[in-house]
């Protein structure tokens, strides 16, 4: 509004500027009239005939401008009073002359026109430019609303708000911006300048310019060129990998996998033809390759997979099937140790070429020395059958998978008792192989050259290797099979009998055997079935738990540790073991009859109904007797008032509304308001809080690291304002916020307004100039 | 019987160097941490406590003037430097690290009414009573040198106040009227009256650096444009304002150090009411200065102590006091926002921390998470009553407590008597005029 106002007074201005012209074209034109006296008489009668038009007859008196002959008394000018009439002048029409009519139109503009209105007040003027400033102002301020509106409501300041760059100055600079002023310092600056010591040029050696200098351009070129290939080959090969790596099918990833392993194959047999010990090592980084897999238990039937497949085993064929050749591929990758027993055995038969043999009988004495150990004694007492199958063992894996069809028929029970077995078989074959690792320093002692025979040994193990993927198909027959089962069988029997382990004489000796058995007992953990089934042992032959050596019964508390905490696994379940379910139940069972044991004096839930019903009493309104004994029959020691009486003048408690626990059995709420509490409560919805529930949700989230996470702890109690310590905070710029500050200074602008600058400033600016 | 055993991975617990830290392997089940919102409650109960044991705030007096400190300056690149300036025309230049006194200069004869820093820090202004404008350097005259002002401006009028621009080389003083001077000339570029009042201070917007603030004894603030070389808006209070000050962070918000005992933030947009009145004070408000974060302000009064109000508060949340410092005539909040200045009439100026109970010097992180986090336990529980008790209590001079209480009693006489009046008379007669209405006289166009 005040803005259209403004508008209206400016126009109010421009108009009464062209009143000031106005007056100044009137003359021009009328002095162009002025050139004849004719004309002028005219003008006069003309005036005269206006004058006379109005209803009044006014006379003004006419100005005598030249002597005349006869002076009239009313002073009417005897003008033309010595012409003649002549009667053709009256006979004439009478005709509108030309000047009378530019005289109308002057009087019709004359008339059309407003009047105009008389120039502002000063103040009037001021405050309508004070009010389009302010306007102009309060705009260009309006552009902060969003970043103050973001400060106030920002989690966290950091300021400073921009980041300074430290300027430094060079040292040239610094040196001659400085001159020395006492006495002392030019006297220094004189001794200095005797040296020649450079003082304001740069303080650099020829030596260091050349060194800076250094790289010739050839050279810098050449190097650029190599760069740049190297960025396209990079580039390329990138893009080729992305492009591989979008591409979905599975069979043409299984075809790479294949023909990486040919290719693998191809190179290792080639490199062990030139270069045995590169070979080796080679053979070292499969060998940690295999070391990982085994960790990663990825093949074992705790994944999701398998468990997955385990529940579908009972009923779909493939699922089963397809989970015996996990199991197979699990035992394949758990053999390692069993390739190096076997090859250690072999080894002996290397050795035939080379040295005297050394006979099964040295070896078997020897075995016979760390008599407990049943694995050593069951391998050399065992049927000749048996001995093939330990030493081959990788076969063990595909007679189970054969026998997975035929266990179909005999229905899912079977099937899952041939899980079991396979169980159990694999737990014996690592126990097995962690006794060879024992067995083999032992059988080693006669040897020469260990390292070296271990060496061509785990070759071996290795073409071996290949050599049984290849025949894989043509081994296996049923028949030895089934015989393998029943040994294998037999093996659990005898597992059961005896304890499981034996003292050994000779702790891990190097920290990677120490590591690798802390890697087993970590598998054995997780391998929940054979714990169930360690248990059961246990269980059954008390008598030999005693005698359990002390190697044995750590890792069997280290299981126990995991069962504990892990007490039923899903696993566990989808096998649908019943057998194990239940020792674990029974397990449980025990625990608590422990507890109930230990706890068996205090019944704790007597105690708590007690004391509820005390509570609940108390609570209650009481009824009050006011029965005075004596008051109107006889009264003393004996005497009870009346039954009428006491009837009458007790009045009943109204009942109470219903306790809050009443339906809560296990709890007491105590309503009545705890005055101690009082003084710690707030009394009042605190301001920015419309409702309690917010308020007390924001003090019932704890903020302290002891119920949060570091992270999330820091997040939590992040301090509104940060600053640094010992730097400057400047006021916030249009730059900092990302607005473009405006580029003319204001000191600029001011010089060029000078017009702004009021006449009276001027005036006073002139006096003062003056004086 | 099975004994069952715990085993720990040593990766868990041992250190791989001697210098770092043990790890706490720590378990989040809440079950297992029970009783979280007493625990904190108590800690913040501690913390509240600590904090007042803690506030300490005084930190150093500098002594030396030998007459009252009238006005203050910060230096604008160097936090050690402070410039004052006192009544008998003496200005002298400190050292806050040392704590000492590095420059003395007879400036002007009588008071030094204003002192400024131009924005490179190489020089400054005075204004005194002797009707001088004087320009000098920062650095101390080299060796054989007399102490002499670059440049002398000599006035028709005596100038009240300085203030100098944030990025040119242009000032502006006040007197009869505000005058804008170039540094390059002996008159000034620009004058802008409104009244006939003397002006007592002005002061340039940091942020939009054409704009310019002043206050007159007619009880009056204008607001000036530089550019357009005009006055904006006034506005009238009830009494006289004595200084104001811009905030450096909101370009349009400023706060005036009033003569009625109140501070009124403005929004310079809408002068008609101010958007917070801060009342604390029980006389004369003499100057007032905002925190570089713009969060806070401190005020110096008559009654003998400096307050800190936040901005958006109307009640201080601090209050500074010493048994020999008398009528503070000037404050200043240092350019880090950690510590705060203050000249007064027994002619010392004083050094305070900003916040009472902050550790200076260097913090280790631990310390500082520590700090952060019973300062956000601080705020969660500030409503509790006991903890509220505690972090409000502050000790005050028996002047101030008792002129407290009386104000008291004289605002609830008045309000009772204005409900009175609107109890006792036809509905509908006598409105109801908001606190912040009825403290604005007129905005004048």
């Amino acid at each position: 509004m005040s803005s259209s106002r403004a508008a209206e007074s400016l126009l109010a201005l421009n108009q009464q500027e062209e009143l000031e012209d106005l007056p100044r074209e009137y003359p021009l034109s009328t002095s162009e009239d002025e050139g004849d006296s004719d004309g002028e008489r005219k003008h006069q009668k003309l005036l005269e005939a206006i004058s006379s038009l109005d209803g009044k007859n006014r006379r003004k008196l006419a100005e005598r401008s030249e002597a005349s002959l006869k002076v009239s008394e009313f002073s009417v000018s005897s003008e033309g009073s010595g012409e003649k009439l002549v009667l053709s002048d009256l006979l004439e029409p009478v005709k509108t002359s030309s000047s009378l009519a530019a005289v109308k139109k002057q009087l019709n503009r004359v008339k059309s026109k407003k009047t105009v209105e008389l120039p502002l007040h000063k103040e009037e003027i001021e405050r309508i430019h004070r009010e389009v400033a302010f306007n102009k102002t309060s705009q260009v301020l309006s552009k902060w609303d969003p970043v103050v509106q973001k400060n106030r409501q920002a989690e966290q300041l950091v300021f400073p708000l921009s980041k300074q760059q430290s300027i430094f100055a060079p040292i040239e600079h610094v040196v001659s911006g400085w001159k020395a002023r006492t006495p002392l310092e030019q006297e220094i600056f004189n001794l200095l300048h005797k040296n020649k010591q450079p003082v304001t040029d740069p303080l650099l050696t020829p030596m260091e310019k050349a060194s800076l200098k250094a790289m010739s351009l050839e050279e810098v070129k050449m190097r650029r060129a190599e760069l740049q290939r190297a960025r396209a080959l990079q580039s390329y090969y990138e893009a080729r990998a992305r492009r591989e790596k979008k591409i979905k099918s599975k069979k043409y990833h299984k075809l790479l996998k294949k023909g990486k392993a040919k290719q693998a194959l191809k190179e290792f047999e080639k490199l062990r033809k030139v270069n045995p010990a590169a070979a080796l090592e080679e053979l070292e980084k499969l060998e940690k390759a295999r070391m990982m897999e085994r960790m990663s238990l990825k093949h074992q039937n705790s994944g999701k997979w398998a468990k997955s497949k385990a529940v579908m085993a009972k009923y779909d064929l493939e699922a089963r099937q397809a989970m015996q050749e996990q199991l197979a591929r699990n035992k394949e990758l758990m053999q390692k140790i069993q390739v190096a027993s076997e090859s250690a055995e072999e080894e002996g038969g290397a050795e035939e070429e080379g040295e005297p043999f050394v006979p099964d009988v040295v070896n078997e004495v020897q075995m016979k020395v760390d008599r407990p150990n049943p694995w050593m004694f069951r391998n050399h007492s065992g049927d000749t059958k048996e001995a093939e199958v330990q030493g081959d063992p990788e076969e063990l894996a595909e007679p189970a998978a054969q026998e997975a069809p035929e266990s179909e028929e005999e229905g899912p029970a079977v099937a899952e008792e041939i899980l079991l077995k396979e169980f159990e078989e694999r737990r014996s074959l690592r126990q097995k192989s962690g006794l060879n690792q024992i067995a083999k320093p032992v059988g080693s002692q006669e040897a020469k050259d260990l390292s070296s025979q271990e060496v061509l040994s785990e070759l071996r193990a290795l073409s071996q290797k290949l050599n049984r993927e290849s025949h894989q198909s043509r081994k296996q027959e049923l028949s030895s099979t089934r015989t393998v089962l029943v040994v294998q069988r037999e093996e659990a029997a005898r597992e059961e009998e005896e304890p499981l382990l034996l003292q050994r004489p000779e702790r891990a000796r190097t920290l990677d055997e120490l590591e690798e058995l802390g890697k087993e007992g970590c598998f054995q953990n997780k391998e929940l079935p054979r714990v169930a089934v360690e248990g059961q042992q246990l269980e059954r032959n008390p008598s030999n738990h005693l005698g359990v050596p002390k190697e044995k019964k750590r890792k069997e508390q280290m299981i126990d540790l995991q069962n504990l905490l892990t007490t039923k696994s899903p696993s566990m379940k989808s096998l649908a073991v019943p057998t194990t379910v239940e020792e674990l139940e029974d397990e449980e069972r025990d625990q608590r009859q422990m507890i109930k044991e230990a706890f068996a004096g205090d019944d704790v839930i007597r105690d708590f109904l007690k004391e509820k019903r005390e509570a609940v009493e108390a609570s209650k309104p009481k009824d009050v007797d006011l029965t005075l004994p004596g008051w109107g029959e006889w009264g003393g020691v004996g005497l009870k008032p009346s039954a009428k009486k006491r009837r009458r003048f007790l009045i009943k408690a109204p009942e109470g509304p219903p306790r809050k626990d009443k339906n809560l059995p296990n709890v007491i709420l105590n309503e009545k308001r705890n005055i101690h509490a009082v003084a710690h409560q707030v009394r009042m919805l605190p301001y920015p809080f419309t409702h309690h529930q917010q308020f007390e949700r924001t003090i019932q989230t704890p903020i302290g690291s002891t119920w949060n996470t570091q992270r999330s702890f820091q997040k939590l109690t992040m301090p509104k304002v940060v600053t640094k310590p010992g730097h400057i905070i400047k006021p916030i710029k249009a730059e900092d916020v990302g607005y473009r500050s405006s580029s003319r200074s204001d000191l600029s602008v001011i010089q060029r307004n000078p017009k702004r600058l009021s006449i009276r400033h001027k005036k006073q600016l002139k006096k003062n100039s003056v004086d | 019987m099975k004994v069952k055993m715990l085993s720990r991975n040593p990766d868990s617990y041992v250190r791989e160097t001697k210098l770092d830290l043990q790890r706490v392997p720590r378990n989040y089940d809440p079950t297992l941490h029970p009783f979280e919102v007493p625990r904190e409650y108590v800690r913040a109960l501690n913390a509240t406590k600590l904090e007042r044991v803690f506030a300490k705030p005084f930190l150093a007096s500098l002594d030396g003037h030998r007459d009252g400190v009238s006005c203050l300056a910060k230096h604008p690149k160097s936090l050690a430097t402070v410039l004052s300036g006192a009544c008998d025309g003496e200005v002298r230049i400190w050292n806050l690290t040392k704590r000492k006194c590095i420059r003395m200069i007879q400036a002007h004869e009588g008071f030094v009414r204003g002192i400024c820093t131009r924005f490179c820090g190489t020089s400054f202004f005075t204004v005194g009573d002797d009707k001088t404008v004087k320009q000098w350097k920062m650095d101390g005259p080299s060796y054989g040198e007399e102490e002499e002002p670059l440049h002398t401006i000599l006035g028709k009028t005596v100038y009240t106040g300085i203030d100098h621009h944030w990025k040119e080389a242009v000032f502006a003083t006040c007197g009869q009227q505000v005058d804008i001077w170039d540094e390059q000339r002996t008159s000034p570029i620009c004058s802008m009256t409104w009244g006939f009042d003397s002006i007592s201070s002005v002061k340039f917007n940091p942020i939009e650096t054409f704009l310019l603030g002043s206050c007159a004894s007619d009880r009056n603030i204008v607001l000036y444009d530089m550019r357009q070389a005009t006055p904006l808006k006034k506005v009238i209070l009830d009494m006289r304002t004595n200084t104001i000050c811009w905030n450096p962070m909101e370009a349009f918000i400023f706060t005036a150090a009033n003569e009625d005992y109140n501070l009124y933030t403005f929004d310079m947009r809408a002068l008609d009411t101010p958007l917070m009145i801060h009342m604390d004070h029980v006389s004369a408000v003499l100057d007032v200065d905002y925190s570089p974060t713009g969060k806070d302000f401190v005020s110096a009064s008559f009654d003998k102590s400096i307050r800190i109000f936040p901005v958006d508060k109307s009640r201080s949340r601090e209050v500074y006091h010493t048994k020999r410092m008398q009528h503070v005539i000037c404050v200043k909040w240092t350019s880090d926002s950690k510590y705060i200045m203050c000249g007064s009439d027994e002619m010392n100026i004083r050094l305070w921390k900003a916040n009472a109970s902050e550790k200076l010097g260097v913090l280790t992180s631990r310390e500082k998470a520590a700090t952060d986090y019973n300062q956000r336990l601080k705020e969660k529980f500030q409503h509790h009553p006991h903890i509220k008790r505690i972090s409000r209590h502050r000790h005050l001079p028996k002047s101030i407590y008792s002129q407290i209480q009386e104000q008291r009693i004289m605002k609830e006489a008045r309000r009772r008597k204005e409900l009175n009046r609107i109890k006792h008379s036809k509905p509908g007669s006598v409105q109801r005029v908001s606190e912040k209405k009825k403290r604005v006289v007129a905005v004048v166009k």
